[in-house]
């Protein structure tokens, strides 16, 4: 299957600042592929070298099966780019941001309303066709921003945090578009810190920090690898837990007024804990990727 | 240093999104254009006609109003371009991420900046038309050469253009073109031959205002509107030509730093 997206050893440097660390990764044509990371990761610095709009400071990248330093109008042409900041145009009305987005790729006029009147009726904006952006919701601008990288019919749509600040009503909308989307065959790639969005959508994903790749895999497999299929959570630990856990070797973080075991495989383990150890409240649930993600990158503050 | 593969027409894209938005408040950027005229002739030709006499130009004598007609066009020139792409460009790079949302489809940086200065020139030729029209109706304009100020306004809208998309290259906050405009646009303004005849200056100061690009407008501007000059025309035509392309490198040069990180 061809690759849509082949990075090789990329690095990004800001004067003293190691950005983006030698990274590589491939993304198949139809994949939804997830970039995932805490704040700060690089997230954003990589999704830019990808579309052409920053220059690595090294290595390899190629969309499209082009070279973005050489063929970047071509790949342009052919990509959806939403953006982490919202760079609609606050000076033109909802219709007006599609139709001026579709001169830039050159679509003819005619086509560019056809496309527009679509668009806005698969983001449920039709009615808002006239309004100036600055009276649209949060959940609506995000809506349009996707529907105008959508214009140029990519092949490849490049989202960076298309959910950051909506409600859930309005995030679910979005995750539900996209899906839709997804169906259709067209290949993603999503940067995201919101584990449930990632594990929803994407069919493959890599979590990075501090520049670094540090895991790759599909959801369900990140979670049986560094969760395990049931986590337990138990509150108010005590010395006997402790010594226990030490005495079974049993994978868990201690996070002083809380422990986490990971992979507690079999009955066994599971009935000792709620025979022995349930003082105060323990939970029984699935691991998550969330469980995988602050494992990876720590539970400290970031930025 | 300029890739010149990254410069198509396409510029003419983001020319017509700043037409898109200048139509959508066309009534307001009308209006300005044709109220000043009427305003400084007011000012001049009723408060002042008493005061200041006729005026020696290129060896006629020229009332006050009519001396200073032509060069009002050229300010207004100056000031449409200028602050199109000091003002206007910062808040649509800077606070609206215009630019950025324009770098995701096949636009280069450089195109945006080439678009930015074409509309701010466009911008200056409009007003500069419709100040002819009024000032012409008063009977300050030898028409037909007259209407060549439009084409005369486009090429000085070039040069007020890039030099302002220059400084909005380097300039750190949007509070800070208070700078250039302390510094560069109003001693223009004054000392241009705008209100009073260059050759009225004493001989040590006149360098200063051959240098500068609005003296160079305003004396073309006369040439076509009175039909007199004190410099060679052909010589500030060059001026203009050669300040615009200088300004014009160094906006590319200085936007694309700023903007591509
Ligand atoms: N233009 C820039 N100049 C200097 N440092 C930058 C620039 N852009 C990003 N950075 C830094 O690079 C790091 C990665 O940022 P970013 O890619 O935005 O992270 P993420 O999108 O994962 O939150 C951060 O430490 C950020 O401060
Ligand atoms: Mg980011």
């Amino acid at each position: 299957m061809p690759h849509i997206i082949e990075v090789q050893h990329l690095f990004k440097r800001f004067n003293d600042l190691t950005a983006v660390d030698g990274i590589s990764f491939t993304v198949a044509s139809g994949e939804f592929f997830g970039l995932l990371g805490p704040n700060g990761a690089g997230k954003t610095t990589t999704i830019r070298m990808l579309y052409g709009f920053s220059p690595p400071t090294r290595g390899i990248i190629r969309v499209l099966e082009m070279d973005i330093s050489r063929d970047w109008r071509k790949i342009k042409a052919k990509i959806g780019v939403c953006q982490q900041d919202n760079t609609l145009d606050p000076d033109l009305t909802v219709e007006q941001n599609l139709l001026v987005f579709a001169g830039y790729f050159s679509i003819p006029m005619r086509q560019a309303r056809t496309r527009a009147n679509e668009l806005l009726e698969f983001f449920a904006l039709s009615n808002r066709r006239r309004a100036k952006v600055m009276d649209l919701s949060g959940g609506m601008i995000r809506r349009l921003i996707l529907a105008r990288s959508l214009i140029n019919r990519p092949e490849l749509l490049i989202l960076d945090e298309p959910t950051t600040g909506l409600d859930p009503q309005s995030r679910h909308q979005v995750w539900d578009r996209l899906e839709k989307l997804k169906a259709s065959g067209l290949s993603v790639v999503l940067t995201t810190h919101y584990m449930e969005e990632a594990t929803r959508l994407c069919d493959r994903l890599v979590i990075v920090d501090h520049g670094k790749i540090l895991v790759e895999g599909s959801p369900a497999d990140l979670i049986l690898r560094h969760a395990g299929r049931n986590v337990i959570e138990i509150g108010g630990p005590d010395q006997a837990l402790r010594d226990y856990l030490k005495a079974n070797q049993v994978v868990h973080d201690d996070l002083g007024q809380r422990v986490i075991l990971f992979s507690p495989g079999g009955n066994e383990l599971s009935d000792a804990v709620r025979d022995n150890f349930c003082h105060e409240q323990c939970t029984f649930r699935n691991g998550t990727l969330e469980d995988v993600f602050l494992r990876l990158t720590g539970r400290e503050l970031r930025e | 240093m300029i890739d010149k593969r990254a410069i198509s027409w396409r510029f003419i894209k983001v020319w017509n999104r700043n037409l898109v938005t200048f139509q959508r408040i066309w009534k307001v950027n009308f209006i300005t254009p044709l109220l000043e005229p009427l305003l400084f002739i007011a000012a001049f030709g009723l408060g002042f006609v008493g005061i200041v006499g006729d005026i020696r130009y290129g060896g006629a004598e020229f009332s006050y109003t009519a001396f200073i007609a032509p060069a009002l066009i050229a300010t207004a020139v100056m000031n449409n371009a200028f602050f199109e792409t000091t003002f206007a460009s910062f808040v649509r790079m800077f606070y609206q991420k215009t630019f950025d949302g324009m770098l995701a489809t096949p636009l280069s940086i450089e195109e945006i900046i080439i678009a930015e200065i074409v509309w701010s020139a466009t911008k200056a030729a409009v007003a500069a038309g419709i100040m002819l029209g009024v000032l012409g109706a008063f009977g300050y304009v030898q028409f037909p050469y007259g209407l060549l100020v439009i084409p005369l306004a486009f090429l000085g809208g070039i040069a007020f253009g890039a030099v302002g998309l220059f400084f909005t290259g380097i300039i750190p906050t949007i509070e800070m073109f208070n700078l250039p405009i302390f510094l560069f646009v109003t001693p223009m303004f004054l000392f241009s031959g705008t209100f009073f005849p260059v050759s009225n200056l004493p001989v040590w100061a006149k360098p200063f205002a051959l240098a500068f690009p609005l003296y160079h407008l305003v004396e073309l501007a006369r040439l076509l509107c009175l039909g007199r000059h004190e410099t060679v025309p052909l010589l500030s035509v060059i001026y203009l030509l050669v300040f615009s392309a200088l300004f014009t490198f160094l906006a590319l040069v200085f936007m694309r730093r700023r903007l591509i990180k």
